[in-house]
């Protein structure tokens, strides 16, 4: 940087970066280094937990950090490289980003941890916790970049990874899952990039502030309508929506129990936000066109997921159901548009991270005391721990959206949102989606909780590394079901963000356009 | 593929290669080339030596194993990002240093940091793919 005569403030960001600004891009450069130390490591079994369980609970408090930061500052923007935006890549953390950024970085901890009991010395050589760290990086990526390009290139980093993750041990089955997985979600993602290339065509430009006063400013002759059908179809199988969803229950109960957990915590929420940013602040108005589909879509995603759980016997395979029903809540908000339903979708989207991650467990340690996953011959676990089946109650509970736990109020803020404007079939198929999971997830508790054991049961005991991520998720959900004004508030405001782009926007362009 | 003259040449040829991915790594900061072309060109000389000497000729060769390299790749090209972190500059701006080494002024910057970063994850992760299916063969 030697003295030049040229003008960089043309092109280059020439005040001093605040050191708070580095928390937007510190997760993703964070567990891409913790990552790659990893990796070089991956013959040291020992240091691997040793190494990856701190560096994710620094994730947390990087997280919550730029939380705080964001919730007190409004949204933060770095560039890349110095280049001003449009054409420098923009890190923007903004209140939404940042609550799924955080939600995802306690329950990949939760999974760290609980690992350290499921993952066995072959998992761990095959790079279990490297992947982990390098799904992490992908998924804060995800939802913390300003860029649709760079979304895109996330995507693909967390993809990479969660292939190596549902590969883990290569048994037949897996491998079985995981082709039907990669291929499907290698369509979607060729989908988003064309679909990506079609709107740089249009605007331009692919950050998403520029794409946003973009498109508001010159709605009525461009084909805003087809981006917008095309992100909605790309996203939405990702999300594991109607009728894009059947790769979910084909591969989710076939890779280790806290693969599936992690992936049924973040992947589809991954979609979900990607459906949040771009519909809700990118393309407002062609949702509103577009929301009568994205109704029908949710109440046949709520409904069928539902009926799925209810005829599944196999409780991982069950579980898959109930996260494809979860994923029709959040469309039903993302249908309604308002206030309500848009909050209602978020508040939803973090509960499901949380409860589903835990879910999972609790079915991986039901399958483990009792020696197997299917319903018709599971039993007897109430006496074997009262504790788990306690813990595990309250998480059926909160999947059902029953009080007083988390999955309460999303679900009543979607009804709400939908009797404001008289849809009532809405809030009727959010009632009775609660009804069917309620009764689902009730036969599994009455069957392999309740019943007395049919078969001797393996001599298993629950180990604590196991227990504590899965109690710690269940005390959140209860938390967050008690006290839900705080994360209400803050939802509500990353609501109003996603829908008034206007500080988003500041924020990547101080000096206004 | 395992004649005389291949396996004659293949040491000579790989050493040759190996050096021209080096030229192409540095020659790409102003002109064509780059660290993902010269790792592909590295990756090329290590998959000939393969298939004259065998796989396990290669992973001596290499010393590391090929994925701890592309992680090494991964962490330096990380860490020329955070590098800026220290200037008060956003992450990934490039830096530079001019060290006068003989009397010869040497340009050094954390983008060529970057760039051997990405040299190192193509070569690990693409050698470590190639003896993968090459290993498959001989079985």
């Amino acid at each position: 940087m030697a003295a030049s005569p040229t003008d960089l403030s043309a092109a280059f960001v020439m005040t001093p970066v605040p050191a708070a600004d580095w928390l937007v891009v510190l997760p993703p450069a964070w567990c891409l280094l913790a990552g790659a130390v990893l990796l070089m490591l991956r013959k040291s079994l020992r240091l691997q937990a040793l190494i990856a369980l701190p560096a994710l609970a620094v994730l947390v408090v990087i997280d919550g950090l730029l939380l705080a930061h964001v919730a007190v500052n409004g949204p933060v923007t770095m560039v890349m490289g110095r280049w001003l935006p449009p054409f420098g890549i923009a890190f923007t953390a903004d209140l939404t980003g940042v609550l799924f950024a955080l939600a995802g970085a306690v329950v990949a901890f939760a999974g760290g941890m609980h690992a350290l009991a499921d993952i066995d010395a072959s998992g761990r050589r095959y790079g279990f916790y490297p992947f982990l760290l390098l799904l992490m990086a992908g998924v804060s990526g995800a939802f913390l970049t300003g860029d649709v390009f760079n979304l895109y290139v996330w995507f693909e980093v967390l993809l990479i990874s969660s292939f190596g993750l549902i590969t883990l041990g290569s048994e037949p089955r897996q491998i079985d899952g995981a082709i039907k997985y990669a291929f499907l979600n290698l369509v979607a993602t060729t989908l988003f990039l064309v679909t990506t290339g079609y709107l740089y065509g249009i605007f331009g430009t692919l950050n998403m502030a520029d794409i946003a006063s973009k498109a508001a400013a010159g709605r009525a002759e461009l084909p805003l309508m087809t981006l917008a059908t095309l992100y909605l179809l790309a996203f939405g199988m990702k999300a594991a929506a109607f009728p894009v969803n059947f790769w979910l229950p084909a591969s989710y109960h076939t890779p280790n129990i806290v693969v599936s957990a992690l992936f049924a915590g973040l992947l589809t929420k991954v979609g979900i936000y990607a459906l949040l940013r771009t519909l809700v602040m990118l393309f407002p108005v062609e949702r509103e066109e577009l929301s009568f589909l994205i109704a029908l879509a949710g109440v046949a995603t709520m409904i069928l997921g539902a009926l799925g759980a209810l005829g599944q016997s196999d409780i991982r395979r069950l579980l898959g159901y109930v996260v494809i029903s979860g994923i029709g809540v959040m469309l039903a908000g993302l249908s309604l548009g308002s206030p309500g339903g848009i909050g209602g979708a978020i508040f939803y989207a973090l509960h499901s991270m949380v409860v589903m991650t835990a879910l999972y467990m609790a079915a991986g340690l039901a399958g483990r005391l009792a020696g197997s996953f299917d319903l018709n011959r599971l039993g007897g676990l109430y006496t074997r721990s009262a504790l788990f089946s306690a813990l595990s109650l309250v998480l059926f509970f909160a999947a059902s959206g029953l009080p007083p736990f988390s999955g309460f109020w999303p679900k009543v803020m979607v009804a709400k949102a939908a009797i404001d404007i008289g849809a009532w079939w809405l809030t009727a198929a959010v009632f009775l989606t609660g009804f069917l999971t309620t009764i689902a997830l009730g036969r599994v508790f009455a069957l392999a909780y309740w019943r007395p054991a049919t078969q001797s049961l393996p001599a298993q005991t629950i180990s604590a590394s196991a227990l504590l991520p899965l109690a710690g998720l269940t005390v959140l959900t209860v938390v967050f079901g008690l006290f839900p004004e705080a994360l209400l508030s803050f939802v509500q405001h990353a609501e109003q963000g996603l829908s008034n782009p206007d500080a988003y926007i500041g924020s990547v362009f101080p000096g206004g356009k | 593929m395992n004649t005389l003259i291949f396996r004659t040449v293949a040491p000579f040829l790989t050493a040759l290669m190996a050096l021209f991915s080096i030229f192409v790594l540095l020659r790409g900061h102003n002109e064509p080339g780059g660290g993902f072309i010269g790792g592909l060109i590295a990756v090329s000389a290590l998959a000939i030596f393969g298939i004259a000497n065998g796989i396990s000729a290669v992973r001596r060769a290499l010393w590391f194993h090929p994925m701890a390299i592309s992680a090494f790749g991964l962490f330096i090209a990380c860490l020329a990002g955070l590098m800026s972190a220290a200037f008060g500059v956003p992450f990934m701006t490039g830096l530079w240093v001019y060290p006068v080494v003989l009397g010869v002024e040497i340009p050094l910057s954390s983008v060529m940091l970057f760039d051997i970063g990405v040299y190192l994850v193509v070569v690990g992760a693409i050698t470590s793919i190639a003896l993968a299916l090459e290993a498959g063969d001989d079985t």
